[in-house]
């Protein structure tokens, strides 16, 4: 029960980065290995923003929440116009300009920064206890034991990873700008012919894709807290849902952060957890072997 | 002269360099290449798989892994002398890698660079997770007094620079002529097109594993010789960031280059030490450099030789 | 155990006047090598973490070596020879360590290499120290040195080392706190010594480490672990490392609500962490292991005051410059005091250049007692020349008010025990 509280958490932010990832891939045909770097860059911009304006805690998030993913899409594009135009795009080269790119943001960030792990403060955290009944002496007792609890914040994570995804899906399937980027998706040559301006849409997919990232830093940071190196997890597990789900599907990636954000915590349950990685791990890369499209990727011909 | 000659004596010429590097150098730079030539022989194993067959594996760190736990282990719980234990190393890389290419090569592309990571990180947890054995994260060490063979004690500078040379050049030579034998150009067709070779009669799956054990094979004995020429076996060596080293030396140096993988290293490693003393922010010259070359140089340092000056070079 | 006094008055009057002496002295006296000047530095290589999973630490033992060093310079050198520090980025990582070793031996051309953390680039580097028989101080409470793992080359005389403290510490927990213990630590190779260690030590005071719950690397999410507490627990003892030290200990607090079991754990889990962050309430009363107290104390040793203005640090062991940046006070007292013992070894065995190196380092072996005083400010020492491993008093503090106020100190012998190697039986 617990377990899967603490997996949605997990998964909902794992979502909104590995949708960054899905958009600029599916898009783009580019793989971002610079994404966590992104998602690096939301959680430091959020404690930037939120102890520049100080006083309180529900303004400095507020505005944490808006500006941040703003300053990291601006960023993103940034560098999508100045290297990734110049590499038209090239599989091979983009990956390695995106490690430069890695090594780029995350050096900045460590000399700017500093090295320590600093917390941004909650804009309201209570601990929501849970009772547990069990059958004692007088009858059917109720108490409050330890561990069963999740805060209020952690709940809005949910929901709010939840309303992001929705406006999104309505922006990719209702808008204009949505259509352009299915159109650039399907045929770039094509969409190029009909005047759309490809070299922009891929800046503005970049710039989404990293925003998104960023988006989830700043929800997951006043759990968690900013500090230099944390993109590398988020962007080894938002490859593997992005595989997972297959490649450029969106529902896809969704279920598939679900089922890797819930089972993580689930198989620990059954092993100690350091097995229980290597058999989550391990099972992930089978399944690729077997499915390599994904679990809902169609076969490529 | 022909091309086979140019080459061949290309090959000669920097393998003596090597040699009188040793003699001309102070004893810091030639320590330093004694490093940079294990390490080179690293990326060449790497190269084997993705410069000449085109298959981009993240997960090469569990080969050089393979191949370092394989020698320390046998050294330090086996009790195996120095050879066997050697040996034992390369075994244990190609027979992880003959394992891994047998089940991830059913994939291509993007989904092959993942399994191959998530491959390669269950091999680091596995490490983790027998801790008892292996020390963990923290590692452990060679004691010299183990570090010697038919009587010749490994940890002096001049016999640590001639084991380096000596498998640096027995890799070097080998593969040299290898990517210009039969199978080499095979692979080399795969790259370009692996359905023409397909079409063409070639096995294209087994001639793809073959040269994943060799590649495997390769970086194992790198991972070995390191372990036996610098004493230490730790699970560092096993992280991503080490399976995305040889990617960067060799796209560095130029993919699908005999002499690429070598200066690949070579450039790296100055490159950080020399910015190293500058700043602190020597990832950020490292990564500024990066960027710059792929926008400038694509196919690497020698890919733009081989594009401009000599388009013979294998 | 009774033999730990909450308060330490055993430094001598005369000690403290010295103390107090050499430190107006450095404020104000001119340096007294005038002449000395001249002479050509003695260089120690000093292995910063500058980058890398180790860089908050690296920050300090920086800041620390530093001031260590000015201290040293001021009171006139080492044989009259001011000190030079070479620092070099090892990136925490075992490689490039062992690399920038080298670079210390065969460029800088240094006396001594010193100042090394994490136990992975202790281990990858010293067998280059050994062969490149460069002596090699490291500052990493790491049990690989008293282990015997390494060689002659490597000492560890400034901070004691993780088997001893874990060890120490068990008489308190039984006594105080409960004998049913459940242990969470990081599945490496620093935790597994806390299981190991300290399962022992438990069990010699007739508790019992009730579960073991080993965090797999670079977690950053706990509370799906937390479950796995036996609701028997008397007591929690944690200890984490790494960037996300504080969301384990708030996710604890979450997890236990008002209902928890004692807790007791090591201030690595909250080093350069400000133990009065949001989420850290539930802290307020219970324990933490310290190598030293990182709140200023009610009584506190001049040597501690004094250290504490040299380095640059409040009496919250934050930076004087800015009260939000929290030190690693528990750790980085091991730079200064390695240092402090690096002089007294060269003093001692007239130290020219570096065909004394081994003359260095039998001076060092010969060393036994280090009396609390400024050179030793953590508090009085006993070096095991031949385990090359130094033994220290540990504290364990209450979190009371938000102020981490020692409670009890675990005498040196409480984290005594038998050697395991001895270094001075192989040749140099």
């Amino acid at each position: 029960m617990l377990a899967t509280l603490e997996g949605a958490v997990i998964a909902s932010v794992l979502v909104l980065t590995a949708m960054g990832l899905s958009i600029v891939f599916g898009v783009m045909r580019v793989v971002n290995v610079a994404h966590g770097e992104f998602y690096m860059l939301g959680a430091v911009l959020a404690w930037y923003v939120s102890s520049v304006l100080g006083v309180n805690a529900v303004v400095g998030f507020v505005a944490a929440l808006v500006l941040a993913p703003l300053l990291v899409g601006l960023i993103a594009a940034a560098a999508d116009r100045l290297i990734l135009k110049h590499l038209k795009y090239d599989p091979d080269r983009t990956i390695v300009a995106t490690i430069g790119l890695l090594y780029i943001i995350q050096q900045t960030t460590l000399m700017t920064f500093g090295p320590d792990a600093r917390p941004v403060a909650p804009p309201f955290n209570q601990r929501l206890a849970l009772p547990w009944f069990e059958w004692g002496e007088n009858g059917l007792e109720m108490f409050w034991p330890w561990g069963l609890s999740i805060t209020s914040y952690k709940l809005f994570v949910i929901a709010a990873a939840a309303v992001v995804l929705l406006s999104l899906w309505v922006l990719i399937t209702r808008t204009k700008l949505g259509l352009i980027m299915r159109a650039t998706q399907q045929d770039s040559e094509t969409a190029l012919a009909f005047g759309i301006p490809v070299g922009r849409v891929y800046s503005v997919v970049f710039g989404l894709g990293a925003g998104l990232a960023a988006l989830g830093a700043v929800l997951v940071v006043p759990i968690q807290q900013a500090h230099y190196l944390m993109g590398a997890d988020p962007l080894l597990l938002s490859f593997i849902v992005v595989i997972i789900g297959g490649l450029g599907s969106l529902p896809g990636t969704v279920v598939a952060a679900l089922l890797i954000g819930m089972s993580d915590g689930i198989i620990s349950v059954f092993f100690s957890p350091t097995l229980a990685k290597i058999i989550a791990t391990f099972l992930v890369a089978m399944v690729l072997v077997w499915r390599p499209q994904g679990l809902f990727g169609r076969a490529v011909t | 002269m022909t091309v086979a000659r140019k080459s061949g004596l290309l090959h000669l010429s920097v393998l003596v360099a090597l040699i009188g590097l040793f003699f001309m150098l102070p004893p810091y730079h030639s320590g330093n290449l004694a490093r940079i030539m294990v390490l080179a022989i690293y990326a060449m194993g790497f190269n084997i798989l993705f410069g000449y067959t085109g298959l981009l594996s993240l997960g090469h760190a569990m080969f050089f892994a393979a191949g370092m736990y394989g020698f320390g282990l046998a050294i330090n719980l086996g009790g195996f002398p120095l050879l066997p234990a050697f040996l034992i190393g390369m075994l244990s890389a190609a027979g992880l890698a003959a394992i891994t290419g047998f089940l991830a090569l059913r994939t291509t592309g993007v989904a092959f660079m993942i399994v191959t990571l998530m491959f390669a990180q269950t091999a680091y947890l596995v490490i983790l997770y027998f801790g008892a054995y292996t020390r963990g994260d923290e590692g452990f060490v060679i004691q010299t007094a183990k570090r010697s063979v038919m009587g010749i004690d490994l940890t002096t500078d001049s016999a640590r620079y001639a084991t380096a040379l000596i498998l640096f050049g027995l890799c070097f030579v080998a593969l040299a002529r290898l990517v210009q034998s039969p199978f080499g150009r095979t692979l080399v067709a795969i790259r370009e097109n692996e359905e023409r070779a397909r079409m063409l009669g070639y096995d294209t799956g087994a001639h793809k594993l073959k040269a994943m054990i060799l590649s495997g094979l390769i970086s194992g004995v790198a991972g070995a010789a390191y372990a036996m020429l610098f004493g230490y076996v730790g699970a560092t060596f096993a992280t991503v960031q080490y399976s995305i080293f040889p990617l960067l030396w060799v796209l560095l140096g130029g993919a699908g280059t005999t002499i690429g993988p070598l200066l690949g290293v070579f450039f790296m490693f100055y490159l950080i030490d020399f910015s190293s003393s500058l700043t602190t922010a020597y990832m950020l010259i490292a990564g500024i450099v990066l960027v710059v070359l792929t926008m400038f140089a694509p196919q690497g340092l020698m890919g733009e030789m081989r594009k401009r000056v000599f388009t013979w070079l294998p | 155990m009774s033999n730990g006094t909450s308060k330490k008055t055993d430094f001598s009057r005369r000690s403290a006047l010295k103390g107090i002496a050499a430190t107006t002295l450095a404020a104000t006296a001119l340096p007294r090598f005038v002449q000395a000047q001249s002479a050509s530095p003695i260089k120690i290589g000093f292995q910063k973490h500058a980058t890398g999973i180790g860089a908050a630490y690296g920050r300090w033992y920086d800041a620390t070596t530093q001031a260590a060093v000015k201290r040293i310079n001021d009171d006139g050198g080492i044989n009259g020879r001011p000190v030079e520090i070479v620092i070099e980025d090892d990136g925490t990582d075992p490689k490039r360590g062992a690399e920038v070793l080298e670079k210390f031996a065969n460029q800088h051309k240094v006396d001594v290499a010193f100042g090394t953390l994490f136990s992975h680039v202790v281990i990858g580097s010293a067998p280059r120290a050994g062969e490149l028989k460069l002596p090699y101080f490291v500052v990493s409470e790491g049990h690989h040195v008293a282990s015997g793992m390494l060689n002659r080359y490597t000492l560890q005389p400034g901070i004691t080392d993780v088997k001893s403290q874990v060890q120490s510490m068990a008489p308190f927990v039984a006594a105080n706190l409960g004998k049913k213990v459940t242990m969470i630590y990081p599945d490496f190779a620093f935790g597994h010594d806390h299981r190991d260690f300290f399962s022992k030590a438990i069990e010699a005071q007739g508790g019992q480490v009730v579960a073991q719950i080993a965090i797999p690397p670079s977690e950053t999410s706990f509370t799906r672990y937390f479950p796995s507490i036996p609701r028997e627990t008397d007591v929690v003892y944690h200890v984490m490392v790494g960037p996300a030290v504080l969301t384990f200990v708030k996710e604890l607090g979450e997890f236990f609500g008002p209902s928890r079991p004692e807790i007791f754990g090591f201030i690595d889990s909250l080093e350069a962490v400000d133990i009065t962050s949001p989420g850290l309430e539930f802290l307020e009363g219970t324990y933490f292991w310290e190598g030293m107290p990182r709140h200023a104390q009610a009584e506190n040793s001049v040597f501690d005051t004094a250290y504490r203005a040299a380095v640059g640090v409040d009496e919250r062991g934050a930076s004087l410059s800015d009260s939000k940046d929290v030190s690693t006070y528990a750790h980085m007292f091991g730079c200064w005091e390695t240092l402090n013992v690096i002089k007294a070894g060269m003093e001692s065995a007239d130290y020219k250049g570096p065909d004394d190196r081994a003359k260095l380092i039998e001076a060092v072996e010969a060393m036994s007692e280090m009396p609390h005083s400024m050179d030793h400010p953590q508090g009085p020492k006993l070096f095991n020349g031949k385990t090359h491993q130094v033994f220290g008093q540990q504290y364990i503090s209450k979190v009371d008010g938000g102020t981490l106020k020692v409670e009890h100190t675990a005498s040196i012998e409480d984290g005594m025990y038998e050697d395991e190697v001895d270094y001075t039986a192989q040749s140099f």
